[in-house]
């Protein structure tokens, strides 16, 4: 009876291909045709000026609070890029670039952000989950829906994202496990951006790394630079390659960083530095995929201000049709919809009462 | 046509419920090899095998998250919660998406599940093992919640809430699960979700109550009926969720006379919103204020006080005889 060491022979990765400085790891470097490359830079394009345009319109009254997702580009299209339409996205909150890329439109963005359901506009050809607010809760959702393409023989993989502060949550631990026993194709994309509102990585865990809790529960961790997109890219296609064929489930830890605020109704400046954001800056996932895309000749200059001014004109254009939309919106009655298949007779007479007092006080239709 | 406890005919639902669409899949702690601690799921894994009943880690959050993601896709996942005091660490997964997926996907998107637990007192079993918190669930929107009352109401029930495209919890009371038998028919036999039962008509008073307390109830109806010379009306609610009271004011408008009767505790209970539509409805017909009788505004005690605090038929008939010479 022995006091002895068990030696865990499982390994966790570091995968890095294209540094901050642009510069690349040639062994490493995966095969990206020139569309896939060329796509995943304009999504990277679009998704950050619309995060700006977005934080533009907020502080102008004109949306809601909204999480921003600057920084995060590359974790999340480098992800989602593996996904077919019938696969599933399993999101959390902060994954604008990916619902993009799913093919969410711009406007429905906005008029989500602005406090209309009808902004919850999931296009048909895709099997997106709605964006999940309570942390972590959506993680194990991914685990039913991989579990059910596996039982109808399927190859369907489902993919879920969240943050480093939701790998506190049980909701994450039983999600992997889970996983992890039925043998699930399910990608755990996890985003640590290092910041839950305030709270620092370190003092979410004193764990080594997040990459490492896979294997805790029996399945291949691994951590990657998250805003190289080539890294993200070439470890989300393993996971999504392994859930396919039948191999089970894999965490992937995406380093990366919220360069802006948690929500905009947040102040980062209360509890981190201006420093350190700067180092973060430098760290950017776009200006490097810019560079090696020159690099390779499949960017220029030129190319890139018409890329950008294209892009502002699509945004441009639909500020506008969402601001149309929204004006047409407004009857207060649509939010007794979609509570049950069947209303229940006591919710319609709720529903009446409302409109006999909207129509009695004149209000109908007109809720600002 | 055979006689079944409730236990044998919650396990005859699901079964022929599982025969008929392979998109029933049943999960939960021990509910397999096991067929679940009560004997609920009793040889369902040897007739459908491990891939449509399905033994899960010890997890309540991940089991219930798991089935509303099956749901999703578009199965229809029946899981059991062994005990009803432990569906507190999957409450999150039920209010914040298995409840309003439908509304958080406009409609894209609905959990036709089942999440199935053993409810209530009277069975001598540990702490958490007790307790009768439907207020909970049928306090969310989106949700369903159904309650049987015996083992025919139960198996009918359940191959309705297996069917509804909506979740709904099913609550279930271990004090009945083996409490008595009933004719419970092979052939298919469904109960609507949402539509209270008229079990005896009265003219006197209206008895209003659901799942173990039904028993106690008609025990005190026949006393009254006895001893007292009074025909009382007698509903089971059935479905606490949402709630039907058509057939409760009409009771009342006849009678002018309801006790509310649940082990639930009294405040925010059930009773106090079958009150408030009767007073809603019916005030005019009321002839005396409205009696509940419900279990006291603390935790049920250990077992070996659960008697005093269950409502009984003494206080039940008590509360009845009270309504009946109010003014």
């Amino acid at each position: 009876m022995p006091r002895k060491k068990i030696t865990i022979s499982e390994k966790v990765e570091y995968l890095s291909i294209l540094n901050e400085k642009g510069q690349l790891d040639k062994k490493l470097e995966p095969d990206i045709g020139e569309d896939v490359l060329l796509k995943l830079h304009r999504f990277m394009v679009l998704a950050r000026k619309f995060d700006e345009r977005l934080l533009n319109l907020q502080r102008q009254g004109r949306i809601g609070t909204f999480p921003p997702i600057k920084g995060q580009e590359a974790a999340q299209l480098g992800t989602i890029a593996h996904l077919r339409a019938n696969d599933w996205m399993v999101p959390a909150f902060r994954e604008t670039a990916a619902e993009l890329w799913r093919g969410k439109s711009l406007e429905s963005i906005i008029i989500y952000n602005n406090g209309f359901a009808e902004g919850i506009d999931i296009p048909e050809d895709r099997n997106d989950l709605p964006i999940s607010v309570p942390v972590g809760s959506q993680i194990i959702h991914a685990v039913g829906l991989g579990w059910a393409a596996k039982y109808r023989q399927k190859d369907d993989v489902a993919m879920t994202f969240f943050g480093d502060g939701a790998t506190s949550e049980g909701d994450f631990h039983e999600g992997l496990n889970f996983a992890a026993v039925f043998q699930a194709p399910v990608v755990f994309v996890c985003q640590n951006n290092h910041w839950a509102i305030s709270m620092p990585l370190s003092k979410q865990t004193r764990s080594k790394t997040l990459a490492q809790k896979a294997l805790a529960y029996g399945m291949p961790g691994i951590q990657v630079d998250g805003n190289d997109i080539l890294a993200v890219f070439a470890a989300a296609q393993e996971a999504v390659q392994r859930a396919r064929s039948g191999d089970g489930p894999t965490l992937i830890e995406c380093v990366t960083y919220r360069l802006m605020m948690h929500t905009t109704a947040d102040d980062p400046r209360r509890y981190r530095t201006d420093e350190e954001v700067e180092k973060w800056s430098k760290r950017d996932p776009l200006p490097r995929f810019q560079k090696y895309l020159m690099d390779k000749g499949l960017l220029s200059g030129d190319k890139l201000n018409e890329i950008e001014s294209e892009i502002m004109e699509e945004i441009q254009a639909a500020v506008e049709g969402a601001e149309k939309q929204m004006a047409a919106f407004g009857d207060p009655m649509d939010m007794f919809d979609h509570a049950y298949a069947e209303m229940p007779p006591y919710l319609k007479e709720q529903k009446a009462d409302l409109a006999r007092e909207l129509s009695e006080s004149g209000e109908e239709g007109d809720h600002g | 046509m055979a006689k079944k406890t409730m236990v044998q005919a919650l396990n005859l639902a699901l079964q022929q419920e599982m025969e008929k669409d392979d998109s029933v899949i049943v999960l939960g702690e021990d509910v397999g090899v096991d067929g679940g601690v009560f004997r609920v799921t009793d040889g369902l894994i040897d007739q459908f095998g491990d891939q449509r009943v399905l033994d899960t880690p010890l997890a309540e959050s991940a089991i219930v998250g798991m089935s509303i993601g099956m749901a999703a896709y578009g199965l229809k996942p029946v899981c059991e919660i062994q005990f009803s005091g432990f569906s507190y660490q999957n409450f999150h997964q039920i209010e914040n998406h298995a409840a309003r997926l439908r509304w958080r996907s406009q409609g894209r998107f609905h959990v036709p599940m089942v999440l199935r637990t053993p409810y209530g007192g009277g069975v001598r079993a540990l702490e958490h093992h007790s307790e009768s918190r439907e207020a909970y669930w049928a306090h969310t929107p989106g949700l369903k919640m159904v309650i049987p009352s015996g083992p025919r109401n139960a198996r009918s029930l359940l191959v309705s809430a297996i069917r509804d495209p909506d979740p709904v919890i099913f609550y279930e009371s271990k004090a009945l699960y083996r409490a008595f038998r009933e004719e419970v028919p092979d052939a298919e036999e469904t109960l609507p979700i949402g539509k209270p039962q008229l079990l005896k008509e009265g003219a006197d008073l209206t008895m209003i109550s659901y799942g173990a307390m039904m028993r106690p109830t008609l025990e005190a109806v026949g006393e009254l009926k006895d001893k007292d010379g009074i025909e009382a009306e007698v509903i089971d609610l059935l479905t606490i969720s949402p709630l039907d009271e058509e057939i409760l004011v009409q009771s009342v408008k006849k009678t002018g006379r309801a006790v509310v009767i649940h082990e639930a505790p009294r405040s925010f209970g059930p009773g106090a919103e079958v009150v408030s539509r009767l007073v809603e409805k019916a005030f005019y017909y009321l002839e005396a204020p409205i009696e509940r009788v419900a279990g006291f505004d603390i935790i049920i005690p250990s077992f070996s006080r659960e008697k005093a605090y269950l409502p009984s038929f003494e206080r039940i008939l008590r509360a009845a005889r009270k309504v009946l010479t109010a003014a």
